[in-house]
């Protein structure tokens, strides 16, 4: 955005001060906030229709509070989006360490750090069986973690059925503990946005893994490990996975192996919405927050006018194809918009001096 | 059926004012093997594209096939309704479908109307591919198939399609590069073998050679007209190299020592790789060396091998540092002080969808990065004074890369290695696509970088550019190095000799002394 703005800057040097700003200033407003501006068109929309309910406090920490969850599962798909590999398996591994924490800490009686550790190696497990298949074996990986996502859920199940309670108050605390209104889980998915936002845009790692998804054999021959990056980005969509299960028993106090599934699509939802906006056409942090919370503020808005259940699937489904569509069509319109400003720079006759000051 | 297989009179295409093909005529009989020889550029395969209906050719074009006049535009696959078979350069096979399927693109047998009798098709397509020699698996996918095994699927193919016909015509646009020297003796055995049953046979190649061995005829187009057409047996070498290039060759050029240059920093040594064979180079401090040959005799690896982007064996010493490049990869190489521009700009060299800056700075993110945190500001400024100094247009960084002419874009990939000080900076094609102006500005900046103290690899195919910017300049053929060129005996027309001459006679047929390198 720093980049972004100094050339919002530079543009306004250049066309003189007759224009305050830039040509396209609007289009680009829209493209870059859609999501934005739509997630605060929903806030009034719903807060006219259902004041008493929708517009109180309670009902904006529910919004915050319940989906810190999805948030860092979406997360941590984002390098393996920007690489350019879906991993299917996230909801498995996230299952598999929902049943571990419960099954370890309460019915074997490990300390809950242990349990919660042991958790998270399963998920590294995972993750670097995946990338070994996909990276190492050249599988492909939709198919792969189809498989190993399966898979895990059915093991999960496996070690055991029954929902666990009793999930030790050291967790519970740990997620649950309200800081300015709003429990820590919350804070730890603006804590990890921040992470993954500082890494993608204040890193080489972040170039390198937009790169070896556009371009993995110009980053190859640039001297990136392409193969590396693609194996570290999939074992980090599984530690992350397992992260999400952790922080997922802690918020319900329970473990329960039969909910992980339904985090599988709400969090692509979110991070292709999320990569419409923001850095338009990249998979970006905040970009995956503002989605999160857009999906979660539309659906609570829905369900208290009167919307059951079904809703959430509807609205998540849809939301997964609109983006996909939206950021396509933005895509298409942002090369041809901003290719025609090159072109008229090229033939812009003040450009030429360049050309001639270098012979 | 006519004696005359394939007529064509008046034949011109023009592109906007540029004529690439003007008034060609050429005639193909029963029987006759017709080689079609030029320079790159000179309009054969615009000949062959317009047979078979990929190009559209000029009014007061005339063209008959098998006795019947083509009308243009013609309609898809009409020619080969009437019995011409192809085999493009591009060899037009699927990668993703198995080889089999491949046969069936060649078009269904009329019988099979109805219903497709496969084992009937498998079996025939197994027999065609025996009677080559050519044993694979029917339901691989072709894209596991090695280049000299595609060749003869594509040609097997051609050949195939004309089954069952009295008469036909094979149309081959250099179908033997990628072939190893037994698959080219079968290629040739079948084509006397075609052309024994009545079968023309037009075929483009680049190597004189191959005319002596299979060749009744010859016609030489030079910058799209038709400069000779004889009998071959009427032909000698030397003439018909200076029908090809267009000029009387000097038969012996003064020799010069080479250029005194500064301490070898690039000792290649044993280098093998698809077509390279043991390869020996050496590359002296600012010392432009040039490598270059006709198109799949392995100079064109050059580049990739050194830089360990492709699989290889050999080894290289780079600044006193030993490295085997059966285990380099292009990170080490980097840190080796490589840099290594691609030639096919928009598939490994740089990225469309990513904007100018991104570019340029990839390979040297690291330096940017200080205290945790990528310096956006002084990558920017860096990047602007690298695209004014490269005479990048328009120098704005945030422009998505794929919207730069081609020059501008390759101005801009030349500026992305020069940031990392290499100690030799390889190249492939570096002007190619690239217009006149930028070309210019390109070479002012290999001069400059060389001045500094860099050395540049240059594996090319552009003879003029490699003899006006090298000091030497190595020519390969057959994946060894036949001929090295330097001081006033490196020209053009030298290189094109050089690259032109028959392998197997060596020395005093083309005119030449040949010297062996390393």
């Amino acid at each position: 955005m720093l980049v972004r703005s100094q050339s919002v800057i530079h543009m306004v040097e250049k066309h003189g001060r007759r224009r305050l700003l830039p040509p396209g200033f609007t289009a680009d407003l829209a493209s870059r906030y859609g999501v934005v501006i739509a997630w605060i068109l929903v806030i009034v929309v719903f807060s006219i229709l259902q004041p008493e309910t929708f517009a109180t406090w309670g009902n904006f920490q529910t919004i915050f509070g319940s989906q810190a969850v999805l948030l860092i599962l979406a997360l941590g798909l984002l390098p393996s989006l920007r690489v350019g590999e879906i991993d299917l398996s996230f909801a498995g591994v996230m299952t598999v360490a929902i049943v571990l924490v419960g099954y370890l800490s309460v019915d074997v009686g490990w300390p809950i750090g242990a349990a919660a550790a042991a958790a998270l190696f399963a998920g590294a497990f995972a993750g670097f069986i995946n990338a070994f298949l996909v990276v190492n074996v050249g599988l492909n990986c939709i198919v792969v973690t189809l498989g190993t996502g399966t898979l895990l859920g059915g093991l999960a199940v496996a070690i055991n059925l029954e929902t666990v309670t009793g999930i030790s108050p050291v967790l519970v605390d740990a997620v649950r503990t309200q800081v300015l209104g709003l429990p820590l889980a919350f804070w730890y998915g603006v804590l990890l946005t921040t992470l993954v936002w500082y890494v993608f845009k204040y890193t080489p790692l972040g170039r390198y893994l937009q790169f070896s998804g556009v371009g993995p054999e110009v980053a190859r021959l640039s001297g990136i490990r392409v193969d590396a990056i693609r194996f570290g980005s999939l074992m980090t969509a599984s530690i992350v996975a397992a992260l999400a299960g952790v922080v997922l028993t802690g918020t319900l106090g329970a473990a329960n192996p039969r909910i992980g599934l339904a985090y599988l699509l709400p969090a692509f939802s979110a991070a292709y919405l999320g990569s419409t906006v923001i850095s338009p056409g990249r998979f970006n942090a905040w970009g995956t927050f503002v989605a999160v919370y857009f999906l979660v503020t539309g659906i609570t808005g829905l369900e208290l006018l009167g919307l059951s259940g079904w809703i959430s699937d509807v609205f998540y489904g849809a939301s997964l194809v609109l983006a996909i569509t939206f950021s396509h069509l933005l895509a298409q319109f942002q090369e041809r918009r901003r290719d025609r400003r090159v072109a008229s720079l090229r033939d812009d006759p003040r450009q030429l001096p360049t050309e001639a000051s270098t012979r | 059926m006519p004696e005359q297989l394939l007529t064509a009179r008046g034949v011109g295409k023009t592109y906007g004012v540029r004529p690439v093909l003007q008034d060609f005529s050429l005639d193909l009989g029963r029987g006759e093997i017709h080689a079609l020889l030029g320079q790159n550029g000179s309009g054969k395969s615009t000949f062959i594209k317009i047979v078979a209906g990929y190009v559209e050719p000029d009014d007061g074009t005339q063209i008959s096939a098998l006795g019947t006049d083509l009308r243009f535009p013609l309609r898809g696959r009409e020619a080969q309704g009437l019995g011409v078979a192809f085999v493009h350069q591009d060899l037009g096979l699927l990668g993703s479908e198995t080889v089999f399927e491949n046969f069936l693109l060649s078009g269904f047998d009329p019988s099979d109307r109805v219903r497709i009798n496969w084992s009937r098709r498998r079996s025939e397509v197994r027999e065609s591919l025996e009677s080559f020699g050519v044993d694979i698996d029917l339901d691989r996918p072709v894209s596991e198939a090695s280049d000299m095994e595609r060749a003869m699927i594509a040609i097997v193919r051609a050949i195939a399609s004309l089954r069952g016909r009295d008469a036909g015509i094979l149309i081959l646009d250099e179908p033997t590069p990628y072939l190893p020297r037994d698959g080219i003796d079968r290629l040739f055995a079948v084509m006397r073998e075609a052309s024994a049953a009545g079968f023309g046979i037009l075929f483009v190649t680049h190597r004189l050679d191959e005319v002596w061995a299979v060749a009744d005829r010859v016609s030489v187009l030079r910058d799209g007209k038709l400069v000779a057409n004889s009998a071959v047996a009427d032909l000698d070498e030397r003439t018909l190299v200076q029908q090809i290039l267009g000029f009387s060759l000097d038969q012996y050029y003064p020799e010069q020592r080479p250029a005194a240059t500064g301490a070898p920093v690039l000792h290649a040594t044993g280098v093998s790789g698809n077509q390279v064979r043991d390869l020996d180079l050496t590359v002296g401090s600012g010392e432009i060396v040039g490598i270059t040959g006709l198109l799949g005799m392995g100079w064109e690896e050059v580049p990739y091998l050194l830089f360990g982007a492709t699989s290889g064996s050999g080894s290289i010493e780079l600044a006193g540092k030993p490295y085997d490049i059966g285990h380099l990869s292009p990170a080490e190489a980097i840190r080796g002080g490589l840099a290594l521009l691609p030639g096919d700009r928009l598939g490994r060299s740089g990225i469309g969808a990513a904007t100018v800056l991104e570019n340029v700075t990839l390979p040297t993110l690291g330096g940017l990065y200080t205290r945790g945190l990528l310096r956006l500001g002084k990558e920017l400024e860096e990047v602007k004074a690298a695209l004014e100094e490269f005479g990048v247009v328009p120098p704005d960084p945030h422009a998505r890369f794929a919207s730069l002419s081609g020059g501008n874009q390759q101005k801009a990939l030349l500026a992305k290695w020069f940031r990392t000080n290499p100690t030799v900076y390889l190249m492939h094609e570096p002007t190619q696509g690239v217009d006149v102006g930028a070309r210019k500005q390109i070479f002012e900046r290999i001069a400059e970088a060389r001045a500094r103290g860099t050395s540049i690899l240059i594996a090319s195919s552009e003879y003029e550019d490699l003899a006006h910017v090298c000091d030497r300049v190595l020519v390969l053929r057959d994946g060894r190095v036949v001929s090295e060129l330097h001081g006033d005996g490196l020209t053009p027309e030298r290189i094109s000799e050089q690259c032109f001459a028959r392998a197997s006679t060596g020395a005093e047929s083309a005119g030449s002394p040949i010297e062996g390198v390393g």
